[in-house]
């Protein structure tokens, strides 16, 4: 198979993965302050996703460590180009990392109020940042002749952006929900439904406009029959989840939420396939995954590793939601 | 200020910060799993209330460090990307099996590690503790293979003004990284035992004296003395191999202008860098010879002939790093690596005596200590860092052609002073929560658990 292909599917592969974990770990950390005022009630809210989120995250630190190694034109243009959002992600991915493990430490109201606000804002600006950053990416940078963005400063917020924040924001904080759902026992998993069934009929308007959008955003390139496709399905996925959380099928609205995170980012991918960021510019200037990409070396090395690395990783970080499969209510003891 | 000198600048903070809490948790978790493992064999209560107070001590820096690494990954493509470019087919593949093959076992078993103590049996949870360890070290590893090649290229060649990895094997064997990873581990090692013995020593010179204490000063003891006397030891064999590889480090270092055989140790140097000369020194006779050859003969190369060799190989240009910072971050972190050593061996003796010597001069000297492994891995840091300039990859990419070609000064400034500023603030937290929590001291033997209130 070709390297390339491969290592471009396998960076689709390490993104999808990142959105689905970490989207409900960003959608939990989003309704934290509308599931409960009440302490224990939070930490339980807290305590689904304390154990999990921390792995959640290497998905993302995984996706950019291998775009780096096996695209590195990619990774350098990319990463230099969303200057402004991705130092505003990372400061709130800072502030929320801490908050998990400080708010606990100190009994204090007021202290806990502090960093619950910190959970909160740091889930939700990821959200809102990766709604600019993939509007962004689908439509390209001004990528002058060696790759480099030519200017690094906010990016464009049109419609089209702003709908993507609105999709991503609202579909994660339905995926949490979900989750929330699943997770925990008594009156607050009721409260977690009742969530879901308020944010679903948003989540499902923004996914649709944003898709209606982005048919004249995103130029047709060599997949934009299988981008169709995608989309298409996680349109249905996602209006499923209606029907499954109406039936009270718990299990099957998170499913469903999964498979509309999973079949959007395979379509995101699809849609630029061959080209790994487009420029703006001029079509020469485009970076596909051919000319961003490290040498065959470096990408059969890369191939083995990851060949027999991901499906270990696989088996024992579902091996950790198997040990903390139970639901979790404010009476649980819980690990502060 | 210049994009250049302003990522530099960035890069300095983000990665002196991100590197107080690496050492201390690269330490703390073979200290920890080393601690849960005497619980699972013996049974005994204190070992389990010792795992417990200094695990929460371990996780408070432990989020912290992780936070702040995420800036290390992003901030190559956002502040670097010419680097990145030049350097992707290198650089990146460590980095992307240290997350497969390191983050996610060590962030995926700190979870279990920290919601299992009911759900796992006491070896269980030792053995996560010793996972959680292995990930913490092997992730050192990784970096340390990326962060070689920048000193000392293996296993390449140069296509198309980019760098391509030509043979994995030599990267991972690279003779830097064999002389700067277990420099780097025993590093880790002796900044938890002294973290350790300065928390230990604070509260046995109180007069309710907690057998936890006790006992874990007895541990960290022995293995502060055994990882100085390494530590000491491998940075000797570094010293040596730095002389072979990077000369011009070890002359800024040492401020030797001139080639010496034999070269004499500078013990104070107040020097013109303008004029590559000392102003005022005093020197060792022989000794300088003696740490690079193992004799008291032998050449060791100086700036000026060092300069001369890089302008006919590069063409004119600046190829002496700044001395000044490179001399006294040198000598700050041998000094503090001695008064280390020191301390450590009066700690082993002490811990052998069983007089509870709560006023004697140790006690009350090792709560200071805790500053010294920081300090020695900071300028540790700084002197490899600043003694490789002005070469990002040495001999190969120089760092004022290695940033992101259109990101302006304001944005790099923006970027360091949101950094700075959440840096201050999650300091403080961390800090106000350390005191309070040390203070506080273990859980008693049939309390519960913190905070389940």
């Amino acid at each position: 198979m070709d390297l390339n292909l491969l290592w471009f599917i396998l960076i689709a592969v390490l993104f999808t993965g990142f959105f689905f974990l970490e989207g409900f770990d960003y959608g939990v950390g989003m309704l934290l302050p509308f599931m409960s005022r009440e302490d224990r009630a939070r930490r339980a809210v807290i305590n689904t996703i304390g154990p999990v989120w921390d792995g959640n995250e290497v998905w993302m630190v995984t996706a950019g460590g291998a775009l780096f190694a096996a695209f590195p034109r990619w990774y350098a243009a990319l990463f230099s180009g969303l200057y402004i959002p991705l130092t505003l992600l990372l400061l709130a991915l800072i502030a929320r990392g801490v908050s998990f493990e400080f708010r606990s430490k100190h009994p204090d109201p007021r202290w806990r109020g502090l960093w619950d606000r910190a959970i909160f804002f740091g889930s939700l600006v990821p959200a809102i940042l990766w709604g600019v950053a993939v509007s962004s990416w689908a439509r390209g940078l001004p990528l002058d002749a060696a790759g480099h963005p030519t200017t690094a400063l906010l990016p464009l917020l049109d419609p089209f952006a702003l709908l993507g924040v609105v999709t991503a924001t609202l579909v994660f904080a339905l995926h949490g929900a979900l989750f929330l759902g699943l997770k925990l026992g008594g009156a607050l998993s009721t409260r977690a439904r009742a969530l879901a069934w308020r944010l679903w009929p948003f989540a499902l308007a923004a996914a649709l406009s944003y898709a209606i959008s982005a048919y004249f955003q995103v130029p047709a390139r060599a997949l934009a029959g299988l981008a169709w496709g995608l989309s298409g399905g996680a349109l249905l996925a996602l209006a499923g989840v209606g029907v499954a959380i109406k039936r009270a099928r718990d299990g099957w609205a998170f499913i469903l939420t999964a498979l509309t995170i999973v079949a959007a980012t395979a379509a995101f991918f699809a849609s630029l396939f061959p080209l790994a960021l487009p420029s703006t510019i001029s079509p020469a200037h485009h970076l596909d995954i051919y000319n961003a990409a490290a040498s065959a070396h470096t990408l059969t090395v890369m191939s083995w590793v990851a060949l027999v690395l991901v499906p270990v990783v696989l088996v024992y970080q579902s091996w950790t939601y198997w040990v903390f499969r139970q639901r979790l209510t404010a009476d649980s003891e819980l690990e502060y | 200020m210049d994009p250049v000198t302003l990522a530099r600048l960035q890069f300095t903070i983000t990665t002196v910060y991100h590197f107080l809490f690496v050492p201390l948790t690269l330490g703390l978790s073979v200290f920890i799993a080393l601690i849960e493992t005497m619980y699972a064999r013996t049974g005994d209560e204190v070992y389990r209330r010792m795992a417990r107070f200094w695990g929460k001590l371990f996780l408070l820096n432990f989020a912290v460090g992780v936070v702040t690494g995420l800036i290390q990954e992003f901030q190559f493509g956002m502040n670097w990307a010419q680097y990145s470019t030049f350097m992707g087919d290198i650089f990146g593949a460590p980095l992307a099996i240290e997350a497969l093959l390191a983050f996610y076992l060590e962030s995926i078993f700190m979870g279990l590690w920290i919601f299992g103590w009911d759900r796992l049996s006491p070896k269980a949870h030792a053995a996560v503790a010793w996972i959680v360890a292995i990930g913490s070290n092997l992730s050192a590893f990784w970096i340390l293979v990326a962060s070689s090649f920048m000193h000392q290229p293996v296993g390449y060649q140069i296509v198309d003004g980019r760098v391509q990895m030509n043979d994995f094997w030599a990267l991972i064997t690279n003779p830097h990284l064999a002389t700067q990873f277990p420099h780097v581990v025993t590093g880790a090692w002796l900044t938890a035992a002294f973290f350790i013995l300065g928390i230990s020593a604070w509260h046995l010179r109180k007069k309710q004296q907690d057998e936890v204490f006790r006992r874990s000063f007895r541990i960290a003891a022995p293995i502060a003395l055994i990882s100085a006397l390494l530590v000491t030891f491998l940075g000797h064999i570094q010293g040596q191999h730095m002389i072979q590889c990077q000369p011009m480090k070890m002359a800024a270092a040492e401020a030797l202008w001139e080639d010496a055989d034999p070269a004499g140790l500078s013990l104070f140097t107040w020097g013109d860098e303008e004029q590559l000369k000392d102003v005022w020194a005093i020197h060792m006779p022989y000794v300088l010879s003696f740490m690079a050859h193992d004799r008291f003969d032998g050449k060791v190369k100086g700036i000026k002939n060092l300069k001369a060799d890089y302008e006919a190989r590069f063409g004119p240009g600046d190829y002496v790093p700044s001395v000044f910072t490179a001399y006294w971050s040198f000598r700050a972190m041998v000094g503090a690596g001695i008064l280390m050593l020191i301390l450590s061996i009066w700690a082993v003796a002490w811990g052998r005596t069983r007089r509870a010597l709560r006023w004697s001069l140790l006690m009350r000297a090792l709560p200071w200590a805790i500053g010294l492994p920081f300090l020695a891995n900071t300028t540790g840091w700084i002197l490899t860092e600043v003694g490789r300039q002005p070469w990002v990859v040495f001999e190969l990419l120089k760092t004022e052609d290695a940033i992101s070609p259109y990101v302006t000064s304001g944005q790099i400034l923006f970027s360091i002073i949101s950094f700075t500023l959440i840096f201050m603030l999650v300091s403080a937290a961390e800090v106000f929560l350390m005191l309070r929590f040390i203070k506080k001291g273990p859980e008693g033997e049939h309390q519960p658990a913190e905070g389940a209130s």
